[in-house]
């Protein structure tokens, strides 16, 4: 429709993205962060940044490449949070049982609550999902015996991870446990990226672009959708998982609408036509929050004031903006590949 | 037995004041969603505006602080609806409404620190209006006479919409642009200016809801993005673009939460969604979906 620039872009993008250069520069990065910047305060942002990148990607599953604009996304943050939560303090502190009971919880409810959301496009989906995650916030915050209610749950554990009797480090020191989520993560958004770029993944993308047209080429429109919002909220339930045991301290507030609002602002401020697009938005978010807070509290007079000139006037979001505006230099404006599309 | 009887009209009449000030914010959103198409995140945060100026006309120790207020904070606030429509919301329009939706939730962020950054953030509350002071008494029964207040208010309120929208010029503008706004274009129509008209009644609506919702509640940062679910779920009962809808979702919500306390504590809202999940899933377009205004 009127985006179209920003969807060509987008399939443009897909076979460029292993552009490897930026890629590499960005895992290099990645990798040398903690001795860049030498300060525990800023391996924690980091490692908060990295969480928020998976959870922002995760969601563009559904809304840059299903075209399905979901309100209730923090649901899978939450619900993996507490999982992780219930289960390391609860029945056995581990790391992996931890995390994948946060995934496949997630999962479980994403393909609960997928079934019925799926069935409905546009601001009725935003709507049911927005209700659904409302839902769980209200049982997270009255239900005092299992999640300890608005006072949330305290002393979640960093259980070490090894081979028992062989070996076993400590995620205890803040540069082990950046690894240890840039590790994970950077695995978890391959995984994405792969997804994306398997004909499953342009299935999505051709149904964003026209869902009519993909049921007339005889695909189960409803099937497609319902796995995206299962592996959107899988990916969501890891970060959930992540910033658990990150944190060490969690509280319904992780499941509440603002919430999720504030993770569809990542996606769309890094771009959501772009794979990574939204791991950028995350670090700016934070980034800015941060920085705001040093002089203020009111960052979200500021966040806010950007996502309205942001909303006005790049509305392909920042990196998105950047993408394009490369693209155009190196290939001089010509759309040639994009007939294909 | 005589007790009981006046305990549960007492919920009912509870009931019934919430869901006044419920109807007065939904029906402006449904409004919004039924011309515009707009989700109004920012919705709640007029609500808030509203309670906030009336706390603050309320320091003026004058008996007419609370009739002043009523008449300008609604004004003041349909202003800067009016502001906001015209310059930020206008050129999103023929964009994809994923826009729409994020630029007023980042006007909710922004609205949500402007009046931390104005008021602070404690608790305010504000006194009844002078006028409604007292309890009203008949026999053993006796009720605060601002609640009754607020229970007229709504439904002539409700009366002054259906007069606007069914027999005005405007209201008829209204109507053609939620069925078909580029005909109304063709016709030689300022739609623009409808939208407009619209949106800032809606933020009218939602200030006029904070404003006699302050009396009886504390107001503070935040009220905004709690009422605006509430005011979601009534719109999704109603069915979005019917106002008569949202008027009997209000009624609903508000019954169901005066009782629900009663019968399980803290989970009323679970009997809220219990109701407005199978809606959703069922009958997307609400109960009074059909008849768009």
């Amino acid at each position: 429709m009127e985006s179209t620039s920003g969807k060509k872009l987008l399939s443009r993008l897909m076979e460029r993205i292993p552009n490897r250069f930026g890629v590499t520069v960005l895992l290099a990065l990645a990798v040398l962060a903690p001795f860049l910047v030498q300060n525990d305060y800023y391996i924690q942002l980091c490692t908060e940044i990295l969480i928020a990148s998976l959870l922002a990607i995760s969601l563009n599953f559904l809304i840059g490449f299903t075209g399905l604009v979901s309100l209730g996304h923090a649901v899978y943050l939450g619900v993996g949070a507490y999982a992780f939560a219930l289960l390391t303090k609860n029945v056995y502190p581990s790391m992996w049982a931890g995390l994948i009971a946060a995934g496949a919880s997630c999962a479980l409810l994403a393909w609960f609550m997928g079934v019925f959301c799926v069935r409905l496009a546009g601001l009725y989906f935003a709507m049911l999902t927005l209700a659904f995650s409302q839902v769980v916030y209200t049982v997270a915050y009255y239900w005092r015996d299992v999640t300890g209610g608005d006072d949330g749950m305290l002393g979640i554990p960093k259980p070490e991870i090894g081979i028992p009797g062989a070996f076993s480090i400590s995620l205890e020191s803040f540069t082990n446990f950046y690894y240890f989520v840039l590790i994970i993560v950077t695995a978890l958004i391959f995984l994405a990226w792969k997804i994306a770029n398997s004909p499953f993944g342009r299935v999505l993308q051709a149904i964003r672009e026209n869902p009519e047209r993909v049921e007339f080429i005889g695909l189960p429109v409803h099937r497609y959708k319902l796995y995206a919002f299962i592996i959107a909220g899988t990916l969501g339930g890891f970060a959930g998982g992540l910033y658990s045991t990150f944190q060490g301290y969690i509280s319904p507030d992780l499941l509440y609408w603002t919430q999720s609002g504030e993770i569809v602002l990542m996606t769309i401020l890094g771009g959501m036509y772009s794979f990574l697009g939204p791991a950028f938005g995350a670090g700016m978010l934070l980034f800015i929050r941060d920085t705001v807070l040093n002089f203020m509290e009111y960052w979200r007079i500021v966040v806010g004031g950007i996502l309205v000139l942001l909303v006005l006037f790049l509305p392909g979001g920042i990196l998105g903006f950047f993408e394009e505006w490369a693209s155009r230099l190196s290939i001089g404006g010509n759309d040639g590949d994009d007939t294909r599309s | 037995m005589e007790l009981d009887v006046s305990f549960w009209l007492t919920q009912f009449l509870n009931g019934l004041a919430n869901a006044m000030v419920l109807f007065l914010i939904a029906s402006g959103l449904t409004i919004l969603l039924g011309v515009l198409g707009v989700l109004n995140l920012a919705h709640g945060s007029f609500y808030m505006l509203g309670a906030f100026l009336i706390f603050s006309s309320s320091i003026i120790k004058n008996p007419s602080w609370f009739w002043v207020g009523l008449l300008l904070a609604p004004l003041v606030v349909a202003g800067f609806g009016t502001i906001i429509e015209a310059f930020c919301l206008r050129p999103l329009y023929g964009r994809e409404r994923l826009y729409t939706l994020l630029l007023t939730y980042g006007f909710t962020l922004i609205l949500d620190d402007l009046v931390l950054l104005i008021w602070g953030r404690d608790y305010k509350s504000v006194p009844i209006p002078a006028l409604f002071e007292g309890r009203l008494t008949i026999g053993d029964f006796s009720y605060p006479v601002y609640f009754l207040f607020i229970i007229a208010v709504g439904p002539l309120l409700g009366v002054f919409l259906w007069f606007i929208l069914n027999k005005t010029n405007f209201g008829k503008l209204i109507r053609a642009a939620a069925t078909d706004s580029e005909m109304l274009d063709a016709l030689g129509v300022n739609v623009n200016r409808v939208f407009t008209g619209v949106f800032a009644l809606g933020a009218w609506l939602a200030s006029l809801g904070g404003i006699l919702a302050a009396p009886m509640r504390s107001v503070e940062p935040g009220m905004g993005v709690e009422i605006i679910i509430e005011s979601f779920i009534v719109v999704i009962i109603g069915g979005m673009g019917s106002y008569l809808g949202a008027f009997v979702g209000a009624v609903l919500i508000g019954m169901l939460k005066a009782f629900g306390i009663e019968i399980l504590e803290n989970f009323a809202m679970i009997f809220i969604y219990a109701l407005v999940l199978p809606i959703l899933i069922l009958r997307p377009r609400g109960l009074f979906g059909e008849t768009t205004i």
